[in-house]
C-alpha cells in the first residue's frame, strides 16, 4: 500500500464525478479493451461528424485509475479533429492526470488502446 | 461518521491500553535485562504481563516467546522447527495461508524443501483427511491457520491437530486472525502465532506459543532473551500492552448479531455472493462480491463517506492480481475482482442500515459506469 496507492486530486475527481460515462447507441466507431480476469474491461464509443469527434462516452469495469484513466481519455477526445485523437497517448492520459501510481500505469494504457481500437473501427 | 471495518488490518489500540503503555514508557522505561532497580522494574511488569498472557491462553509462561507479531512468530515457528528436524524436509500447508506462512514455506523450498498445498472447498474450509494424506515420513511440520483473514473462516485447526499428533509430526498454526475471537483447545498444537495489534494492542508485538517439549532454534541472535529463542531488548510496553488488551472484554454476541444484520441488507443486493462460510466464521467477519465492478473503486467510493473497508483483490493491495483465496473458493471471475473485506468493531453496532444503504449506492454508481451491468440484468 502507502505511497503506491496513492492518487492524485485529478485522479479522484474524474474517478469521483466521471465524464461522458455511459452509451452511444448508434456509436460510429467502438473499442474494448482488457479482461474480466484481468479486473479491467474499458469500452470507449465515439460518434463522429465530418472529420472531428462530435461525442465520446465510455463504460469502465476497473479500479479508480481505470475510470478516472478512461473519463480523462474522453474530456481529451471530444471535439478534437481524428487526425488529433489519433495521436493521443497513454502519456498524455497520465500527464493530464497528474501521475499515477507506478503499478496503474497500465490502467492508462488502456484508455488510450480503447481510444485508437475505437477510432481503427470508424467507418 | 467514521465508521471503522477494518479490523483484520488493525485495531484502534483499546484506551485503557494505551494509557497502560504510556505509563510503561515513562515510569518502567528500563531495560528488563538490566540489573537496576530501573531494569528490575521494567523486569517485573514483563513477568507479570507474561503470566497474565500465559494464563489467558491456558499454557505455561514459559511456553511464550515474544516476538514483534505475526510475521515474525510465523517466521520463527517454521523457520524454527527446521534446524532441529533436519532430518525432516517436508512442509504441508494450506492454499488459504497468510503471505507470512506461504511466502516463508516458498522461502523454505529454496533450501532443499519439498512443499504441499492442501486445498479448500467451496466455503474456505481445509480438508483434514487431506491433510492426513499429505503427510508423510518426512514431514517437518503441518501450518494451517486458525481463522483466514480475508473470508473469516475458521479451521478445524484442533482435528488437523489430532492428525498431526496421530502421525508425530509437528502443527503449527497461525492464529493472528482468530486468537481471543474463537475459542481454542491447544492440546494437540505444538506453534501457535499470535498478534498484538488484531486484538487491541499496538503494533509491533506479538508472540509465539511454544509447547513445552517442542524445540525451536532461534531466527534472531544476540542477547539471548525469551530463552535464547529471540534475542533484542524485550518491547515491554508493547508486552504489557498485549496482557492489557487481553483484559478489555468485547461483546462479541453485538457484534455478530451486527454482522448478521449486515450481511442480510446485502442480500438483497442484485448480483451479490457472501464468500466464506456462515456456519465456520468469525464472528467480526464480511466478505461480500458484487457482480461487474472492481473492490478497489468500491473501497475508495465508501472511503469518501466515511465508511472504511479494505479489498484482498486486485489493486487495493498493490499487486494486480484477484484475491487468491477467493479464487480458491471458486468465485467467478466477475464477482472475484468485486470483493469487499468488513471486520467488524464495536462502532458499526446501530450503524448497520447506514452501512448497507452506501454500498448499494455505490454498487450502483459503479454498475452504471461497468459495461458489465447489462448481463445483469438478465441474469
Amino acid at each position: 500500500m502507502g505511497s503506491n496507492c496513492d492518487y492524485t486530486k485529478a485522479v479522484f475527481d474524474h474517478f469521483q464525478n466521471p465524464r461522458n460515462m455511459g452509451e452511444i447507441e448508434d456509436a460510429d466507431g467502438v473499442g474494448t479493451v482488457g479482461n474480466p480476469s484481468c479486473g479491467d474491461v474499458l469500452k470507449v464509443m465515439l460518434k463522429v461528424d465530418g472529420d472531428k469527434i462530435s461525442d465520446v462516452k465510455f463504460q469502465t469495469f476497473g479500479c479508480a485509475a481505470a475510470i478516472a484513466s478512461s473519463s480523462m481519455m474522453t474530456t481529451l477526445v471530444k471535439g478534437k479533429k481524428i487526425s488529433e485523437a489519433k495521436k493521443i497517448t497513454n502519456k498524455d492520459v497520465a500527464a493530464a492526470l497528474g501521475q499515477l501510481p507506478p503499478i496503474k500505469v497500465h490502467c492508462s494504457n488502456l484508455a488510450a488502446d480503447a481510444l485508437q481500437k475505437a477510432i481503427g473501427d470508424l467507418k | 461518521m467514521r465508521i471503522y471495518l477494518d479490523n483484520a488490518a488493525t485495531t484502534k489500540v483499546y484506551p485503557e491500553v494505551a494509557k497502560k503503555v504510556n505509563e510503561i514508557f515513562l515510569k518502567s522505561y528500563g531495560n528488563a535485562s538490566s540489573l537496576h532497580s530501573v531494569g528490575r522494574e521494567a523486569r517485573s511488569e514483563l513477568v507479570k504481563a507474561r503470566e497474565e498472557i500465559a494464563k489467558f491462553v491456558g499454557c505455561d509462561s514459559k511456553e511464550i516467546v515474544f516476538t514483534s507479531g505475526g510475521t515474525e512468530s510465523n517466521n520463527l515457528a517454521i523457520r524454527g522447527l527446521a534446524p532441529m528436524n533436519p532430518d525432516k524436509k517436508h512442509i504441508v500447508t494450506s492454499v488459504v495461508e497468510h503471505p507470512s506462512v506461504l511466502e516463508t514455506c516458498k522461502y523454505m523450498g529454496k533450501w532443499g524443501y519439498e512443499i504441499d498445498y492442501v486445498g479448500v472447498d467451496s466455503e474456505g474450509i481445509v480438508d483434514v483427511k487431506e491433510v492426513e494424506k499429505l503427510i508423510r515420513d518426512d514431514t517437518l511440520l503441518v501450518s494451517v491457520m486458525h481463522v483466514n483473514n480475508e473470508i473469516g473462516t475458521v479451521q478445524p485447526v484442533e482435528e488437523i491437530g489430532k492428525v498431526c499428533k496421530k502421525k508425530g509430526v509437528y502443527f503449527h498454526t497461525d492464529a493472528v486472525q482468530g486468537f481471543s475471537k474463537v475459542d481454542l483447545d491447544l492440546g494437540n498444537i505444538d506453534l501457535m502465532s499470535v498478534s498484538g495489534h488484531k486484538i487491541g494492542a499496538p503494533k509491533g508485538v506479538g508472540f509465539l506459543y511454544v509447547k513445552n517439549g517442542t524445540k525451536i532454534s532461534p531466527i534472531l541472535n544476540g542477547g539471548g532473551q525469551e530463552n535464547g529463542l529471540r534475542s533484542g531488548t524485550e518491547n515491554v510496553p508493547g508486552i504489557v500492552g498485549l496482557a492489557t488488551a487481553l483484559d478489555v472484554s468485547v461483546d462479541k454476541k453485538k457484534i455478530k448479531k451486527s454482522r448478521d444484520k449486515i450481511i442480510a441488507g446485502l442480500k438483497k443486493i442484485k448480483g451479490v455472493k457472501i464468500n466464506g462460510s456462515m456456519k465456520n466464521r468469525v464472528y467480526n467477519n464480511v466478505n461480500v462480491s458484487f457482480y461487474g465492478i472492481e473492490g478497489e473503486s468500491l473501497m475508495l467510493m465508501l472511503d469518501k463517506d466515511g465508511i472504511y473497508v479494505s479489498t484482498g483483490s486486485a489493486c487495493a493491495s498493490t499487486k494486480l492480481k484477484e484475491s487468491y483465496v477467493l479464487k480458491a473458493i471458486g468465485a467467478e471471475e466477475l464477482y472475484v475482482h468485486g470483493s469487499i473485506r468488513m471486520t467488524l468493531g464495536e462502532d458499526v453496532v446501530g450503524n448497520e442500515d447506514f452501512v448497507v444503504g452506501k454500498i448499494e449506492e455505490k454498487v450502483n454508481k459503479l454498475r452504471k459506469i461497468s459495461p458489465f451491468k447489462l448481463e445483469l440484468e438478465n441474469e
